[in-house]
């Protein structure tokens, strides 16, 4: 199938990012847009833009059948529905797949089999990759009984969860019958799908994550690891590649099971396998990402691959044009993402018109961004305004170019959690290497206590 | 927003008649870029009207039917009836059958003015106010976006 235009169901950094890969390609591109993002970034580069309704995301970038009708009407040929919104819902895939209309991604067996985290599981057990202990729950006795083998501390997971979403951290087994009925209603209504299953939560974990490209056909290959263990509750922040201070022997273990776990499912195009890895170097499968990542540059710029690209020469049938072993990863790459966010309050979204934004350059800096100065933040939307990228031959150089980046950063109108960024790279275990998903936490916590102590003294 | 060829043929020709070499218009989030005596092909255009737009600039004899493109003049008793929906915009029931309203005709706010289809799905679409029916911009067929003018409506003038 031919590939000449593409409508392209999604906004911000990744509308953009993406529109600039299809020009590239020579191919023609069709942002579907919301009201409110008419006059976005992506909107005015694309070829043509589509108004596909009202500002709030259930009733513009979440409506599978006005998506696809969009589509059909621009005569586009392909749909590329980057990450959040419809990216992982089987029923576009399957909708497109219906109207001889390519979806840019995997089969919607593909994603139904990802997305379901018991089966998921299920299918990394049988390709002999480690899970942590857990089960799903279906009764009061069930949950007690698993709660106790597994024991303390235990999350509780939402079987059509993931990223981060639809998860209750258990300290004491007290908590355990409320937290379940309170994330089976929560799971309920956000995935349709109230189904909930216990697992290990390992404290001091780093999450480690593994990117592959599949054909569709049986052949996967990988391109390296991203570490991604600078979360706030479960939102990554910053990413990098390679894993810093991650014996080799383990990085290649961690290779080979997220390839065999995509061959397993004959997995179609771009897609993550994350793992957990804990203090004695052991790992265990957490989910697979059937989508392109928002941390995707990282290792785009450590590979010089192309990810989007690579997804479209999939999807239009033309196969998996790289071998493993053209793979040749160089350097260090680390991303920060910069939010709408206020790290004075609590994280909280700061939605509002972007009167300056000033981006880094220079030598191994890229930005993926939509924003500018005039730049409206919707309070509708997830509140990522760019993406920096720096990479340098080792990680050394690699962190003073992000320093510099971040300082050399400017953006007015709207709080960001630029000075969040700045705390990070000055922070000796960031720069050692190899913090924990912790990391954030406890340094949070520290600097609220060191602001206390000050306000005291 | 969308062009039919005949306004593309139109807005050639008034870039063959100026003395500049390329024309970038963006309208409603349409984009049309003419370059004079290109070899490589224009930006892409809207869908429906792309085929009909040669790659190059050439003569094209003006239409004689143009009373379609005379410039209108806002009105501001005119009320724009918006799509509620991006779809497939139908003016009659049927194929075949009548429109719901033609140029002229009364309506009231719960006036069926037609049909958007998605996916099959036929979605009824109403006037929303009261008036005279003065223009109808939806074309039967054709790809609306949510917002865009279905219907122009005269408001009766207050007593």
């Amino acid at each position: 199938m031919t590939i000449r235009r593409v409508l392209i169901a999604n906004r911000g950094e990744i509308a953009t990012r993406i529109i600039r890969t299809c020009r590239a390609l020579g191919l023609e591109t069709v942002l579907a847009a919301s009201e409110e993002d008419r006059d976005s970034t992506p909107a005015r580069l694309a070829d043509r833009t589509i108004c596909i309704g009202p500002a709030r995301p259930a009733d513009s970038y979440l409506k599978v059948e006005t998506i696809v009708q969009a589509a059909l009407g621009a005569r586009a040929d392909a749909i590329h529905p980057g990450y959040g919104f419809l990216s992982e819902r089987p029923e576009l895939a399957r909708l497109c797949e219906r109207h001889e209309l390519v979806f840019i991604g995997p089969t919607a067996a593909q994603i139904e089999a990802v997305a379901d985290k018991l089966r998921a599981r299920a299918a990394a057990e049988s390709v002999a990759i480690p899970v942590l202990p857990g089960a799903a729950v279906d009764s009061v006795d069930a949950a007690i009984s698993v709660a106790r083998l597994i024991g303390t501390p235990l999350l509780v997971k939402a079987v059509g969860g993931g990223g981060g979403r639809g998860m209750k951290r258990i300290e004491r087994l007290t908590e355990l019958l409320a937290a379940i009925a309170l994330a089976a209603s929560e799971a309920g209504a956000a995935f349709g799908d109230a189904r909930v299953y216990l697992e290990r939560f390992v404290t001091r974990g780093r999450h480690i994550e593994v990117q592959v490209l599949g054909d569709g056909a049986g052949r996967v290959i990988h391109l390296g690891e991203r570490d991604c263990s600078v979360q706030r509750r479960y939102q990554k922040l910053i990413e990098e590649s390679p894993a810093p201070g991650l014996p080799e022997q383990l990085c290649h273990r961690l290779h080979e099971a997220a390839v065999r776990f995509a061959e397993r499912l004959s997995y179609r195009g771009a897609g993550t396998v994350e793992f957990l890895v804990d203090e004695q170097q052991a790992f265990y499968f957490l989910e697979m990402n059937a989508r392109i990542q928002v941390e995707h540059p990282v290792t785009e710029v450590i590979t010089g691959v192309d990810l989007v690209a690579e997804q479209i020469a999939i999807a239009a049938g033309d196969g998996l044009r790289l071998n493993q072993s053209d793979i040749r990863r160089r350097g260090c790459a680390i991303e920060c993402r910069v939010n709408a966010e206020d790290p004075a309050r609590d994280f909280r979204p700061s939605p509002g018109v972007v009167t300056e934004a000033r981006w880094p350059t220079g030598p191994g800096i890229r930005v993926d961004t939509h924003i500018a100065a005039g730049s409206r933040v919707p309070p509708y939307y997830d509140s990522l305004l760019a993406k920096i990228i720096a990479h340098a031959p080792d990680r050394t150089t690699a962190l003073r170019r992000m320093q510099d980046a971040i300082a050399s950063t400017a953006v007015s109108g709207v709080a960001t959690n630029l000075p969040f960024h700045a705390a990070v790279l000055g922070e000796p275990a960031f720069l050692a290497g190899g913090v924990d998903t912790e990391f954030v936490a406890l340094l949070l916590e520290r600097d609220s206590l060191r602001v206390e102590g000050a306000t005291l003294g | 927003m969308t062009l039919t060829a005949r306004e593309i043929a139109e807005i050639t020709r008034l870039l063959e008649e100026s003395s500049f070499d390329e024309l970038h218009l963006e309208i409603d989030g349409l984009k049309l870029h003419l370059r004079r005596g290109s070899t490589t092909p224009p930006r892409p255009v809207d869908d429906s009207a792309a085929a009909g737009v040669p790659a190059q600039v050439t003569p094209i004899v003006p239409d004689d039917a143009r009373q379609t493109d005379e410039p209108i003049v806002r009105d501001c008793d005119l009320q724009d009836v918006p799509a509620p929906m991006l779809g497939t915009f139908y003016r009659a029931p049927k194929p075949g059958e009548p429109p719901f309203i033609e140029v002229g005709a009364p309506v009231e706010a719960d006036t069926i003015i037609g049909i958007i289809e998605v996916m099959k799905l036929m979605n009824t679409v109403r006037a929303g106010v009261r008036g005279i029916v003065a223009e109808i911009p939806g074309r039967d067929g054709a790809l609306v976006e949510y917002g865009e003018t279905l219907l122009r409506v005269r408001r009766p003038s207050e007593p």
